[in-house]
């Protein structure tokens, strides 16, 4: 009933564990793994070993949280070492890198095809990590272009765009990813970036002052930009950003995506969040008479 | 939305400062927390930043019982009474305290904030409560008063200047050939903790262990504080014998501020 295909790729839920939570390392997969995810995207890996920013790394609101951790992952030899086996895993594996351009990315992408992931997901699209994403100018339709086009000659595999939807023209910078050889279409990364400020000591919460904003908050703008991604793109698109519950799933189904990622959730909700929201949508489908997810991919522009 | 503001930084103002010994200070905040003994809190210093520490006292104020590290430790150690300090939490799961009639609580050094408000707790519930705390001299003993009200003190230095001459595993295992104990609770430096839990296993003792890894979230999202596939901030920071037993890491693997795997005691 839950069970997916997504670029080839068989997937027995559509909840795919997002990129930058529980990712560091197989430890990290493996509990998401049990938590029941349909599939596990890594941490962002970069060419070197990043520190990150100073903590505090995350600062909360009453409807989300704000993050920014500044990339911090141990390198691209250390990844290439963990994740060398993935024999442990019963469920897909996805990697995500992050670089500062183009020929950075090649490198990245080069070596993270030899290893057995089922998909390669590039991040150009993080809000608060000065030298990357959108702070490295990579949210145009121009680097968007140059920088897929370019990893689209180094692996055969499926490639994701990953994208943000705090972007004005974010419909024309997917369909710039799609049109340089993009497989899917992951919306969105946090949007921003935001700031929390305590008043007490009239000073933000966050180290590095701004960042990523996340959960409940932002999750209607996702879905209205999934909604406008579905009118206009081919390849599939992986909805982000705000999923706590299994309705929540099936709202961005209905808007167009073809699978869900969850981030946010898990500090909520624990890493069995995917079961949990899981059991919530069978549930749903079956009161409604539903056979399959599938079935509801955008049903909303009907 | 209840499930996000919990997590936001509550403001307090340090109401007390105690210079507990050279290198230790308690800093007594005006917030008001119930937590278990064993979780812990996330201290916000605006702009320098956040770090996790056990409450040595919680109820109408909290105090944490800090040692002087690093640079956010320093920065705290040069706070007066009336100073701003932020805290989020409590943190994590405790130490279990059912059923148990006669404890031996096991600390050393800063290890001992972890486990006050335990032997406290333990005394209350009607427990008999032994503790062997293990300092490197005298001056690094601290709530030797608190803890003679609750616990029989068993105290092993170094060098020998208070107590027992020796570390606390021979002084352990001297207390445990004498008297049967239904739990051991153990806080200390990892090295320490992996030699507590071989005497447990020798001598059959239920225990739990409280363990220290890198954190950045607290919250179980980042995976920076993982030991093997559990997260110290969420499933633990107390672990029972069995999982330490159970697990790859324990003693061996903790993972640096990037996420790199590194070794205890280097390669
Ligand atoms: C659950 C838990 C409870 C703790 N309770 C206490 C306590 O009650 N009293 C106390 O004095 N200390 C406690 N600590 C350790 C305390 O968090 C570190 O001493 C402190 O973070 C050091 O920060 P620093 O900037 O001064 O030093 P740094 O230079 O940052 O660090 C010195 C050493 O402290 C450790 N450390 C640093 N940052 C962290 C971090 N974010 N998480 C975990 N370890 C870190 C590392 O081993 C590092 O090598 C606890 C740690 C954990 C995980
Ligand atoms: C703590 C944290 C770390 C993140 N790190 C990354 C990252 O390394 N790479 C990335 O592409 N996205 C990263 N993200 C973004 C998420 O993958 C996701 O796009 C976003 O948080 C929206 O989904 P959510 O509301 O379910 O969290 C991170 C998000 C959070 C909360």
């Amino acid at each position: 009933m839950l069970a997916i295909e997504l670029c080839g790729i068989k997937l027995k839920n559509p909840l795919i564990l997002a990129s930058g939570v529980l990712g560091l390392n197989k430890n990290n997969l493996l509990r998401a793994q049990k938590g029941g995810a349909g599939a596990l995207t890594i941490k962002s890996i970069s060419l070197e070993e990043r520190f990150g920013h100073e903590t505090p790394n995350v600062a909360f609101f009453e409807a989300g949280m704000l993050n920014a951790f500044g990339y911090c992952n141990p390198g691209l030899e250390e990844a290439l070492r963990e994740f060398a086996d993935l024999s442990c895993f019963s469920v897909p594996v996805i990697a995500s890198c992050t670089a500062s351009n183009a020929s950075d990315f090649v490198k990245l992408v080069s070596a993270l095809d030899k290893l057995d992931f089922a998909a390669i997901e590039l991040p150009l699209s993080c809000p608060h990590t000065p030298g990357h994403g959108l702070l490295a100018g990579q949210g145009t339709v121009e680097a968007t272009k140059e920088i897929v086009k370019a990893c689209r000659k180094k692996t055969k595999k499926p490639l994701w765009v990953k994208i943000n939807a705090s972007l004005p023209n974010a419909v024309d910078i997917a369909l710039a990813a799609e049109q340089a050889g993009a497989d899917a279409i992951t919306c969105s990364n946090t949007l921003g970036p935001g700031m929390v400020i305590n008043i007490a000591s009239a000073k933000p919460v966050l180290a590095f002052k701004v960042g990523g904003v996340s959960g409940p908050a932002i999750r209607p703008i996702i879905v209205r930009t999934i909604y406008d991604l579905y009118k206009r793109l081919k390849i599939p698109i992986i909805a982000l950003g705000g999923v706590l519950r299994g309705e929540h799933a099936i709202e961005m189904l209905m808007a167009g995506a073809s699978a869900v990622g969850i981030a946010t959730g898990i500090a909520i909700r624990g890493p069995d969040i995917f079961k949990k929201c899981c059991d919530e949508m069978s549930e749903w489908l079956k009161k409604h008479d539903y056979k399959s997810v599938t079935e509801l991919i955008g049903v909303a522009h009907e | 939305m209840n499930e996000f503001a919990k997590h936001m930084i509550k403001t307090g103002r340090i109401t007390k400062i105690v210079e507990e010994a050279p290198n230790i200070k308690t800093f007594e905040l005006s917030i008001a927390m119930h937590a278990e003994p064993g979780q812990f809190v996330m201290a916000f210093l605006p702009q320098v930043g956040e770090r996790p520490f056990a409450l040595t006292q919680a109820g109408k104020k909290i105090a944490i019982t800090v040692k002087k590290r690093g640079p956010f430790t320093e920065k705290l150690f040069s706070l007066k009474e009336g100073s701003f300090l932020g805290i989020r939490g409590p943190y994590g799961k405790g130490f279990s305290l059912q059923n148990v009639g006669k404890a031996c609580l096991v600390a050393a050094g800063i290890g001992i904030a972890a486990l006050i408000r335990l032997a406290e707790e333990l005394a209350k519930e009607g427990a008999s409560v032994t503790l062997i705390f293990a300092c490197k001299s005298a001056n690094e003993i601290i709530f030797k008063e608190r803890l003679e009200k609750v616990a029989s003190l068993h105290i092993a230095t170094e060098d020998g200047s208070a107590g027992f001459k020796g570390d606390c595993i021979e002084l352990l295992e001297k207390v445990l050939k004498k008297q049967s104990y239904d739990k051991l609770y153990c806080c200390g430096p990892e090295a320490m903790m992996v030699s507590v839990l071989k005497l447990c296993e020798k001598y059959a003792i239920d225990a739990e262990f409280a363990v220290e890894r890198y954190m950045k979230c607290a919250v179980g999202l980042c995976g920076h504080c993982c030991l093997d596939e559990w997260l110290v901030c969420t499933d633990g920071p107390v672990f029972s014998k069995e999982q330490l037993l159970a697990s790859k890491e324990f003693g061996r693997i903790y993972y640096s501020k990037s996420g790199k795997r590194m070794r205890f005691g280097g390669d």
